[in-house]
């Protein structure tokens, strides 16, 4: 997407999810600034799977590990009695990267079917992990005894955290479009689009693709941090693989390699679930149609429908 | 005599039961265009591979430069000087032919890990990839799609990208395979205006190519090289005659 | 910890590798000629599952149930191939995992939908049901037992099918070169779904003999799926050797590790230490073989030919 575009779509996105809570404040119904804090927290994760899914090309089938990891960096601190925000965030963000720095070390090695495998199988091994670490709830999960703490920024005031949700989802779009474009991000995408060209005109993939696999974590941790906080309740359920393949749904739903598509279909896709959920509890029989749907007839997602045939910028 | 600019001693590849490089030496000197040719499955691009670092041998050595490179991959090589092109054209598709040849200035220049400043608002990218795709003939269609540009415009952009890199040595598979007789001559034009600023190696059916542009011709055979000389030296040699009328008229194909 | 035990385990650990090589088999082959990765093979597990408790219910035997269950489920493999899957084989990877997970998602639910979401139950056949003498003190169930018989025997049908037959000469050339067995004038289409139903069928007889010893529920496919990557992952993809050697594997570094890691580590640290890193070690055992394998050999243990 152009620069100037995807400046102007951030904006006017921005600006209309800032108006949420002052209109259900209006309407009084409360209930939206949760549903649309959720939906902005997972288009953050979405977001920064498409940054290594629709950038980098590698098809990530384990990025739930990271929101996993970001959630216990929350709710193991608050067990203890640490409670400062910055602390528990901070966390999240380091271990979820290095965790990704790890994953990444290995998996990137490999290409094509074995990364999807390999990324799937590490995730569930962290799912596993989760469910073995008895003092923090094992399978059950444990409910977070209090939101993170940021001196006088109070989360538990519903419009305050959801300001800082949204604040956060715009600071990271705006890295994640000048990394994508900055010279580091020209090389993902040739790797990408061509790997052995890419080597041949003397680029070695894989360090950048590391880094840019381990930014992705990093961010996805932080969108971890921001689910615990919002759930109030972490399970090793974070991790599972359906959530991984929830993820990348909203991410071709919306369009990859568009950072914006992702958000479009975070939100979409979490519509559409709440949706299908209220007529009835068996709505998964019609979402996997649907997808299947979106797959075999909408390659380029939302963002491809609404922009028509405009090629990629390069 | 000064050491060759790339010396290859020994090389040996196998591919199951075939040897498809067998105990090759060679020598090419800093400056000359040398042409390797040989018929169809005699070995030349698996040499290629070898010589970029796509294919590792399995014995001999190949010096670059001074130095030995065996052992380093492909993006090392390129890093030292050792730039190719491929016989199945190989382009960034999704990018504009101004950004494929920026990537390549880029993978020279180094400085990759920078995050924040986007790459296409960088002139000291852009210039330098404006003047290599100017001096292709490309100059007109810096901003299409890479994609949609026409085959031999493809070819051409191949080849700028190798120069972007600054190359000392230029390996190019088989540069106007599957061109029409216009745009050969005109890549074999240009490719003229390069000899003695690059040195290059060039593997090539297409004879008149060769024999224009070559200084030195080894023939390749079922992966030996039979004979080494001068344009002028191989036409005579009767091995090479053999070889070629036995199996594959020496026209272009 | 004694010999008896260990010999017990071990066999778990056999049986277990049994499972995982009946499901990897299919995914392998599918994987191999079609080049296509399919994550709704696990369904094809839970089709199997209920369709045999379901027939063995109506009909009062076991073996009845089976034999009613696997044409059944061939025939759900078909289906889905013919109307879902087959479109998907010149897509990408990506497409193809997100088209199956939707496929999950639509079986799991329409399970759920006709037995409920709770665990069903099914037990044992009484011929089945008793305890063999492996050793003289060392008791093992027939029906574990006759697991490892049935998939040895499998194994080795499959190796003649593949390696002695028409059938197999095709699979293994459409793996080497497709586009040459449809120009041969081979109906690629109908090999295509031969082996895909053969795949399924496979299993669904992996489900069927699940039945009576874990749980019969949605979702159950996906658990032993995971496990399936790994062992195909470790064996290298599309190679049936490869199937056989990384279930084993797979089965017996699981199983023992369940059972052995917490003794084990006890003799090194403090018991409660070991309590706590014990199963949580165990339960990461695989990954971290297969991690370790991979750092070695990217490609598997076995890696196919003629893809890369």
């Amino acid at each position: 997407m152009a620069r100037g575009r995807r400046a102007l779509v951030l904006g006017v996105g921005g600006l209309a999810l800032a108006l949420v809570p002052p209109l259900a404040a209006a309407l009084n119904q409360p209930f939206y600034v949760d549903l649309f804090r959720r939906m902005m927290i997972f288009a953050l994760a979405a977001a920064s799977l498409d940054l290594i899914l629709g950038y980098g090309g590698m098809v990530s089938f384990g990025h739930a590990a990271y929101l996993g990891i970001g959630a216990y960096a929350v709710g193991i601190p608050a067990f203890h009695g640490v409670d400062n925000g910055f602390v528990q965030w901070g966390l999240a963000i380091v271990a979820s990267g290095l965790a990704a720095l790890v994953i990444g070390a290995i998996s990137i090695r490999t290409s094509g079917v074995y990364f999807i495998m390999i990324t799937l199988a590490f995730a569930q091994m962290l799912y596993y992990l989760g469910i073995s670490l008895e003092t923090y709830g094992g399978d059950n999960g444990m409910r977070l005894a209090r939101r993170s703490l940021f001196g006088p920024v109070d989360l538990t005031n519903p419009a305050v955290f959801y300001y800082v949700v949204l604040v956060i989802l715009v600071l990271c779009l705006v890295v994640g479009g000048h990394v994508v474009d900055s010279r580091f991000g020209m090389v993902i995408r040739a790797a990408r689009s061509n790997e052995p060209r890419a080597r041949a005109i003397g680029f070695s993939p894989f360090r950048y693709k590391l880094a840019a696999f381990t930014i992705a974590g990093s961010m996805g941790g932080l969108a971890g941090a921001l689910l615990a906080n919002q759930t109030e309740y972490l399970t090793p359920d974070f991790m599972h693989w359906t959530r991984s393949g929830e993820i990348m749904f909203m991410v071709i739903l919306g369009g990859m390699g568009t950072l914006i598509g992702p958000v479009v279909g975070a939100i979409v896709l979490l519509l559409l679930e709440d949706v299908l959920s209220a007529l009835t509890a068996h709505w998964q029989i019609v979402l996997g149609p649907i997808l299947i749907t979106v797959v075999l007839f909408a390659r380029r997602g939302l963002h491809g429908l609404l922009a028509g045939a405009r090629p990629r910028d390069g | 005599m000064a050491e060759p600019l790339l010396a290859i001693r020994g090389l040996r590849k196998r591919f199951g039961g075939l040897l498809a490089t067998d105990q090759v030496d060679l020598n090419v000197v800093e400056g000359e265009t040398y042409a390797i040719i040989g018929p169809n499955g005699a070995g030349k691009t698996t040499l290629i591979g070898q010589l970029a670092g796509e294919l590792r041998p399995d014995a001999g050595a190949i010096r670059f430069a001074g130095r030995d490179v065996t052992r380093l991959d492909a993006p090392r090589r390129c890093r030292l000087g050792l730039a190719r092109s491929f016989q199945i054209t190989s382009i960034f598709p999704d990018f504009s032919a101004l950004a494929n040849v920026a990537l390549a200035v880029q993978a020279h220049a180094g400085g990759s890990f920078r995050f924040w400043r986007p790459a296409a608002g960088e002139r000291s990218l852009t210039e330098p990839a404006r003047a290599v795709l100017d001096s292709v003939g490309l100059g007109g269609r810096a901003d299409v799609l890479a994609a949609n540009l026409a085959h031999g415009e493809q070819r051409q952009l191949e080849i700028a990208m190798a120069l972007a890199t600054k190359p000392r040595l230029l390996l190019l598979d088989e540069p106007v395979a599957g061109m029409g007789l216009d745009e050969s001559q005109r890549m074999v034009r240009f490719l003229g205006t390069l000899k003695g600023h690059v040195t290059i190696v060039l593997v090539e059916h297409d004879m008149d190519a060769v024999f224009t542009l070559a200084d030195r011709i080894s023939v390749m055979v079922y992966g030996k090289i039979i004979a080494t000389g001068t344009p002028r030296e191989v036409r005579g040699n009767p091995d090479v005659r053999r070889a070629y009328l036995g199996e594959e008229v020496p026209s272009p194909c | 910890m004694n010999a008896a035990l260990v010999l017990e385990q071990t066999l778990n650990g056999l049986q277990y590798g049994v499972m995982l090589f009946l499901m990897a088999a299919g995914l392998t082959l599918v994987f191999g000629i079609m080049n296509l990765v399919n994550l709704a093979h696990g369904s094809l597990y839970m089709v199997g599952a209920y369709l045999a408790t379901a027939f063995a219910h109506w009909t009062g035997s076991f073996f009845l149930g089976a034999v009613l269950a696997l044409p059944a489920t061939l025939l759900v493999g078909v289906g889905v191939e013919v109307i879902a899957l087959r479109t998907l084989y010149e897509r990408d990877h990506l497409d193809q995992v997100l088209a199956t997970f939707g496929l999950i998602l639509f079986f799991n639910e329409l399970i759920a939908i006709l037995w409920g979401r709770a665990a069903i139950y099914t037990s044992v056949p009484p011929l089945l049901g008793g305890h063999l003498r492996v050793l003289p003190g060392v008791p093992y169930p027939t029906y574990r037992a006759a697991i490892i018989v049935v998939g040895v025997a499998v194994a080795i049908l499959l190796w003649v099918l593949v390696t002695r037959t028409r059938l197999g000469m095709l699979i293994r050339a459409g793996a080497s070169n497709r586009t040459m067995v449809g120009a041969l004038g081979v109906n690629i289409r109908l090999l295509d779904t031969l082996v895909f139903g053969l795949g399924a069928a496979l299993a669904g007889l992996a489900g069927l003999i699940a039945g009576p010893i874990y749980s019969v529920q949605p979702g159950m496919g996906e658990e032993i799926l995971i496990q399936v990557f790994v062992v195909i992952v470790i064996g290298g993809i599309g190679s049936i050797r490869g199937a056989v050697v990384g279930a084993v594997v797979v089965g017996m570094v699981d199983t023992l590790g369940r059972a052995f890691l917490k003794p084990v580590l006890s003799t090194v640290v403090s018991a409660p230490a070991a309590d706590k890193a014990g199963p949580a070690l165990a339960s990461m055992l695989i990954y971290l073989l297969m991690a370790a394998v991979l750092f070695f050999r990217p490609e598997g243990l076995f890696p196919a030919r003629g893809r890369s």
